[in-house]
């Protein structure tokens, strides 16, 4: 019931020169040539073929949303226009690159790259190869567009698990072999990337559980039955989830449990920021300061080393948490007539004062100053140590599972009614009868209490920690991985984590592009999908309340 | 002795002086109105008297007890309820879960379902809405919404600030009904408007208010009579 403008050729030379221009600033910064180097399906196609590829794919399949439905001839001409156009702006930077020396003002601008945009077949013969594969790529893109959802949404999922499997071939390559052996893996991989066939197997299979999933669900929520089956659905789904995770480690290796127990860290303080930012509003930057104190807390009184009081792991967390908790009120108190900006600016500094107080001589005696904290241990029951990233799994775990429960708890409860009602007015909120001190010094307890229980368990996983860790960045990135999640969703929590912690883990050699990518998605992301990648109802109310008006129901 | 009994405010936002020591009293099961021009004080004074503002002198007395120490969220256990100025809903949440924020000061349960349905019964647009996210509702509906929620705290005491503010001439009307009608049921209310016509026809005294300060108080009837009041506020040369 929208109307949307329909697109004009004028709008097609825009968008076609706009994904032309984005790929060509990521070929001059040198980003698609590094990514060259990743093959995703051997002797197909690299990473940089897919970041290439992407703009002018995604545009013509945007604009093809933008042409009315019954004109699809048109909507699948402008798609191909678009890819096209889009590859004139990299025809015109491989032919300059070809005639002059423009390295010396482009440095990146290398041979390796040249080859990788004309596919490797020379100047002429290249660019024109190029110029046909944007151009049908933006047609299917756009014919892609036009198919019924039924159709669409098994193609875009099972093109998604090819290219995930392809972009992470290598990881998948030792996990098969670990399993499987060396013969499974020769028949489905070839060098490091997926071979042809296996590519297109995973591609089929995934498209195609995708469609009998999407046959299978019912369509809507209305008789009783369905919402039984829906229920029924969920319920399984959730214990499959969870007899997945309890075994996880075996099958991730442990590499990838290493990684998966950094997001989970990363979980434990997304949920607890959630608290604070999501639920109740108060926009914290110095979350990090809370992460800090449970670690050092946690260090102090269980190192072995000369500084440590040599508790075991699970005396010290309550103590740990409760400082950080403590630590979460005292900073409550200076900022509860703050809001918004200011609120922002004043946790940034307390961030900064702990690390810089953990830095400082004064505490040097009892923190060990930039040397850190030694010799803490790792958690242990009855003589069992928890010393490979496969069983710390499981502290992380009961952290990921303690913490979400509480949220989610929380969330329901009146304290959380009184969080969201404080968020969207103060005042009005105080006059209901919300007592605001206490109402904001439990969401910095909560929060803290999280980020604490975090650095807790932080520092007895690397068992030695220093001042250094526990910069601005790590409240950045907790703040950043709600947001992308979807402030106030619990699942967004997770959903951020993985991309925004776990991926780079995965992405190490493209470490130097690290933030480049980081900002290039918030942006993107804020755009696209600005409530986040899992919204949770409220957001999603809000933000599109004005699309689509609320069914009035009525009994 | 009067239910609400106000002396003497004077009330500061930084070092300018709002409030210059307002007095007024409203008697139980009265509608009072408290009318001026734009800046007057008029909401300045609303916020004083249920203390989300601070006071630097005089004494806000319910029911022979002084306020003083009394915080804003206190006050809604008082009995003292209020319709914020400009449709103040929780613009995030839904209208029912509006409507029982507004209950949030309430532990007895059948009361508070007995107060929802007084509240469907008065604004039938809400229950058809319940489930509508408030900040989406039209500005006639969150100003119901508005009343509403301060329904559902049950107060004695109702302190409106211009709940006809940007309505429709017909919706205007239908508030004032609602306003008699809450009144009826046995809530004394202190109505701020500008809407002077309208407030004097339901109010039972009125004040008057000029840059902070009470410069006329009268009955609402003799208000209306009144030639200053007339010129300024009522447009009648
Ligand atoms: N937060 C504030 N900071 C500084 N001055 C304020 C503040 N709020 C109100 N004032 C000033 O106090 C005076 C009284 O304001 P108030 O809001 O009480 O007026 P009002 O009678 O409610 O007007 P209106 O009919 O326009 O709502 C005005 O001069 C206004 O500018
Ligand atoms: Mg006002």
């Amino acid at each position: 019931m929208t109307i949307t403008k329909s697109i004009e050729i004028r709008d097609v030379i825009k968008f076609g020169l706009l994904a032309g221009v984005i790929v060509l600033s990521l070929s001059v910064i040198g980003f698609i040539d590094l990514l060259g180097t990743r093959e995703l399906v051997a002797g197909m196609f690299t990473l940089g073929h897919i970041f290439m590829l992407a703009a002018p794919f995604g545009m013509a399949f945007v604009s093809a949303g933008k042409v009315s439905a019954d004109e699809k001839n048109k909507a699948l001409g402008y798609g191909f226009l678009i890819g096209v156009i889009a590859a004139l702006p990299l025809v015109v930077l491989a032919i300059l690159a070809t005639s002059f020396d423009i390295r010396q003002f482009l440095p990146n601008v290398s041979p390796s790259l040249i080859s990788l945009l004309t596919f490797g077949q020379g100047l002429t013969v290249g660019s024109l190869i190029l110029v046909v594969v944007t151009g049908i790529l933006g047609l299917l893109a756009a014919g892609l567009h036009t198919l019924p959802d039924r159709f669409q949404h098994p193609l875009i999922t099972g093109l998604g698990w090819m290219l995930i499997a392809g972009t992470f071939s290598e990881i998948l390559l030792g996990r098969v072999r670990a399993f499987f052996g060396r013969g499974v893996v020769k028949l489905i991989f070839a060098g490091k990337a997926l071979n042809p066939i296996a590519a297109l197997i995973i591609f089929v299979l995934a498209a195609g559980i995708t469609y009998w999933l999407d046959t299978r669900a019912p369509k809507k929520e209305e008789t009783v039955e369905d919402i039984k089956k829906l229920q029924k659905m969920t319920k399984i789904r959730i214990g499959l989830g969870i007899l997945l995770l309890l075994v996880s480690p075996l099958i991730l290796g442990t590499y990838l449990t290493e990684v998966a127990n950094n997001v989970g860290l990363y979980v434990i303080m997304g949920l607890g920021l959630n608290i604070v930012v999501g639920f109740a509003g108060l926009l914290d930057l110095g979350f990090v300061a809370f992460f800090a104190i449970g670690a050092f807390a946690m260090g102090v009184l269980t190192s072995e080393g000369h500084l440590g009081l040599g508790l075991t792991f699970w005396t010290a967390l309550p103590f740990s948490v409760l400082a950080s908790t403590l630590a979460g009120v005292v900073l409550g108190i200076p900022v509860l007539g703050m809001r918004g900006d200011y609120l922002a600016i004043v946790t940034l500094g307390f961030g900064e004062i702990i690390r810089i107080l953990a830095l400082s001589d004064m505490l040097k005696p009892y923190i060990g100053g930039a040397q850190g904290i030694l010799q803490i241990p790792k958690p242990s029951i009855m003589g069992f140590e928890f010393i490979q990233p496969e069983s710390l799994f499981y502290i992380v775990l009961l952290g990921v599972l303690l913490a979400a429960f509480i949220s989610w708890r929380l969330r329901d409860s009146r304290l959380g009614r009184q969080w969201m009602a404080m968020r969207d007015d103060e005042d009005v909120a105080e006059a209901m009868g919300i007592n605001l001190v206490s109402t904001k010094l439990m969401a910095f307890a909560s929060g803290a209490f999280f980020g604490g229980l975090a650095g807790a368990i932080f520092a007895s996983k690397l068992t030695s920690i220093f001042p250094h860790s526990f910069n601005l960045i790590v409240s950045i990135n907790v703040l950043s991985l709600i947001i992308v999640g979807g402030l106030g969703s619990l699942p967004g929590v997770v959903v951020g984590a993985l991309i925004l912690v776990g991926l780079p883990e995965l992405l190490r050699e493209f470490a130097e592009h690290r933030m480049l990518i980081y900002g290039a998605l918030l942006i993107v992301m804020m755009l696209a999908k600005p409530e986040g990648f899992w919204p949770s109802e409220i957001i999603k109310r809000e933000l599109h309340a004005h699309e689509e008006p609320e069914p009035v129901s009525s009994d | 002795m009067a239910m609400l009994e106000v002396k003497n405010l004077h009330t500061y936002y930084g070092n300018i002086q709002a409030l210059q020591g307002i007095s007024l009293e409203v008697e139980e099961g009265e509608i009072v109105t408290l009318i001026g021009a734009n800046g007057a004080g008029k909401t300045t004074t609303l916020r004083s008297i249920c203390r989300l503002l601070d006071p630097r002198q005089g004494s806000i007395i319910l029911e022979g007890e002084d306020l003083a120490n009394c915080k804003a969220h206190e006050m809604v256990y008082k009995g003292v309820a209020m319709v914020p100025e400009g449709r103040g809903v929780f613009s995030r949440l839904t209208v029912a879960e509006n409507l029982d924020m507004g209950a949030f000061s309430r532990d007895d349960a059948s009361g508070v379902r007995q107060d929802l349905e007084r509240v469907y019964n008065l604004f039938p647009r809400l229950k058809e809405r319940r489930a509508q996210v408030a900040g989406t509702l039209s500005g006639g509906e969150q100003q119901m919404l508005a009343t509403g929620r301060a329904l559902m705290a049950h107060p004695r005491l109702m302190l409106m600030d211009e709940p006809s503010m940007g309505l429709s001439p017909i919706l205007v009307e239908d508030t004032f009904e609602t306003i008699k009608a809450i009144n009826k049921e046995g809530t004394t209310i202190l109505l701020v408007e500008q809407n002077a016509t309208m407030a004097f026809s339901v109010a039972d005294r009125g004040y008057v208010l000029q840059t902070g300060e009470i410069i006329l108080h009268d009955t609402a009837e003799n208000l209306k009579t009144n030639e200053m009041v007339q010129k300024a506020y009522l447009g009648i040369e």
